[in-house]
């Protein structure tokens, strides 16, 4: 009897002092229900450890030119294979795949910071809200591929003078990829803010003095941060198909930095002999962003409220 | 009605002008001399050279430069190219058809397939069909057309030798034999394409059957004793087309992009690939007059896509 009651009286606490459950925590439960969110994570991990560690475990260098291995397939000393210089496909696609990935993460930055500083601003000042969108469609209405083919090859030059030959193609394509993809997140964010405006919390915020930089970033982002979280996860899977979309037509990085693009690029000449030289960094391609989108469709329905239950 | 298209019509011409405007500021802000292919051969003296700046009215300031663009090209003078020297008009309409062709073709394939592909993933949504349907989406627009070409290539050209590997534009359909060359050689640079748009359109079809099945006027239509297959039909296929008719509109530019690359794996003849070709060699009157075909193309689709949705939803026209 005793021992029953101390057991009741040890749990009830217990039961009360958990922590109490934050949006973040309730979506990461939510999150790992979604088998396949959690296997892009985990493949998306280990590609992103891959690549920033491999290169300095896989001792083998990516410009040993050795002619006597040329086009070999994979094998135990070359795991890709090698290219017509017989350098090792391997490490070549683990440091080209720290670019990609970077181009990636960097433009999406730009773009995200980019669309949601538009989008609130046209959804939260009324009077900035017509111009704002009139540029947003204006933006949208551009021919976006081709138009960032031709930008990057008229002024990859120069960037290259200013800033060295591999940070500079780098700059321009991160910027320029990110200056091209910023509407949909401020169409995205500027709904978002215009509903959230109205609501009850936003008033009570202004009735008790608040400024509105402290309404804009301490009340209403909080609310868009999941919405953008996805569109950011969903954006870097598209922007690490345009860069390798740019080095596969040659318009990219140079052929010193093999970015799983460029390597297709360098292999579409060589197909009939050697496929592997092709395939691995496709298939990386193909992996990364298939990961990048289930976990944004993950986290979508994670952060769902809707469905969280 | 009529109202509501004028009015469109009338924010595309703005749009377009300072599109133009745009792409001209970028040609004429960048470095180097789009005359360079004249200048590097030695042959050409100085005074030749100021006299085709002057023959081509490269020596005015460029707000005058852009004013003599925008009027040739509206009377469908585009110039002429620095490379092949022949009217930019000709080349266009040369590689155009080639490009409409394969990019239709495809486009039309992968709407037919998206819908009713979309259709049962969400009426019977975590079905067998569903998962196959969502796991073919979710490869479809991860995989980047560049690879799926390439697989492609590998596997029929390269292994099994069926289909050729470069496309012929030369090729003239004339009896059943040529007839099927064309179509070999069409297969897989259409394959690509419709998969890609397949998988996209299918995704948002999904999404939006699922947004309105629960609604209350499903529950109506049923309740009032309808056919569950007419229900979905007449009722929630219905509405659910209308954002997609808008989004197949608005994708059509981006897949005009997405063709710039394809034309590149399979060496196809069109537009993109002469875009790509223009830009390697500085041929800048080309290059202006392609970016300037797409935006014509993205905005005119944005007003078609404007219409549609005007005429097929009455309340957006009213607003």
């Amino acid at each position: 009897m005793t021992t029953a009651q101390s057991s009741i009286a040890v749990v009830a606490p217990a039961g009360l002092l958990k922590p109490p459950r934050s949006l973040w925590s309730d979506a990461w439960t939510q999150f790992t229900h979604h088998k396949l969110a959690m296997a892009g994570l985990a493949t998306l991990a280990l590609l992103v450890l891959a690549t920033a560690f491999g290169p300095f475990v896989y001792a083998t260098k990516i410009n040993e030119i050795d002619f006597s291995q040329s086009l070999k397939g994979p094998s135990a000393t070359h795991f890709f294979g090698t290219d017509d210089l017989g350098q090792d496909l391997f490490a070549r696609a683990l440091l080209g795949g720290r670019v990609s990935i970077a181009v990636g993460l960097v433009a999406v930055a730009i773009s995200i910071t980019l669309g949601t500083l538009v989008g609130a601003l046209a959804g939260f000042f009324a009077r900035a809200d017509g111009p704002l969108m009139r540029f947003t469609d204006l933006f949208l209405s551009l021919p976006q591929l081709p138009l960032l083919l031709t930008v990057i090859y008229l002024f990859r030059d120069q960037l290259r003078a200013k800033f060295g030959p591999e940070l500079g193609i780098f700059l321009i394509i991160v910027v320029v990829i990110g200056l091209l993809n910023w509407m949909p997140v401020a169409r995205l964010v500027r709904a978002s803010f215009l509903s959230y405006k109205q609501k009850e919390f936003v008033e009570a915020a202004r009735c008790v003095g608040a400024k509105n930089g402290r309404i804009i970033f301490k009340h209403i982002m909080p609310n868009v941060m999941s919405q953008i979280l996805v569109a950011a996860t969903v954006g870097v899977g598209a922007a690490i198909i345009t860069e390798s979309a740019l080095s596969f037509l040659g318009l990219g990085f140079p052929p010193d930095v093999p970015t799983w693009g460029r390597l297709l690029f360098d292999a579409k000449d060589y197909l009939d002999f050697a496929p592997h030289w092709a395939f691995f960094p496709g298939l990386l391609i193909f992996l990364t962003v298939l990961s990048v989108n289930y976990i944004g469709d993950g986290l979508r329905d994670a952060l769902d409220p809707r469905k969280t239950g | 009605m009529g109202r509501y298209v004028l009015r469109r019509l009338l924010i595309a011409i703005p749009t377009l002008l300072i599109i133009s405007f745009v792409i001209f500021m970028i040609l004429v802000l960048a470095p180097g001399d789009p005359l360079s292919q004249f200048g590097a051969d030695p042959r050409v003296p100085p005074e030749v050279r100021e006299n085709i700046k002057h023959a081509l009215g490269l020596d005015q300031p460029p707000p005058i430069r852009y004013v003599n663009w925008v009027t040739a090209m509206l009377r469908a003078d585009f110039g002429y190219s620095f490379m092949s020297h022949s009217p930019v008009l000709g080349l266009i309409q040369q590689r155009l058809p080639t490009t409409l062709a394969v990019v239709g073709v495809a486009y039309v394939i992968g709407a037919l397939l998206a819908i009713p592909i979309g259709m049962v993933s969400a009426v019977k949504r975590y079905s067998l069909f569903d998962h196959i349907a969502t796991g073919f989406a979710f490869i479809g627009f991860s995989v980047p057309t560049f690879f799926t070409g390439t697989i492609l290539i590998l596997v029929f050209s390269v292994g099994l030798h069926w289909l050729p590997f470069i496309y012929d534009s030369t090729l003239k359909v004339t009896d059943a034999k040529s007839l099927g060359e064309q179509l070999k050689q069409s297969i897989m640079p259409i394959t690509v394409l419709a998969l890609f748009n397949t998988a996209t359109i299918a995704r948002f079809m999904r999404a939006e059957m699922i947004e309105h099945l629960p609604l209350d006027y499903v529950r109506t239509a049923r309740a009032k004793g309808l056919l569950e297959r007419i229900v979905i039909l007449r009722h929630v296929l219905r509405n659910s087309l209308i954002p997609i008719v808008t989004l197949v509109a608005l994708g059509i530019p981006a897949v005009f992009a997405g063709a710039v690359i394809t034309e590149q794996i399979f060496r196809v003849p069109g537009i993109g690939e002469l875009l790509i070709r223009s830009i390697t060699d500085s041929d800048t009157p080309v290059v202006a007059a392609i970016l300037f075909v797409f935006a014509v193309l993205v905005v005119l689709f944005n007003l078609i896509a404007d219409v549609l949705y005007g005429v097929l939803d009455p309340r957006i026209r009213y607003s």
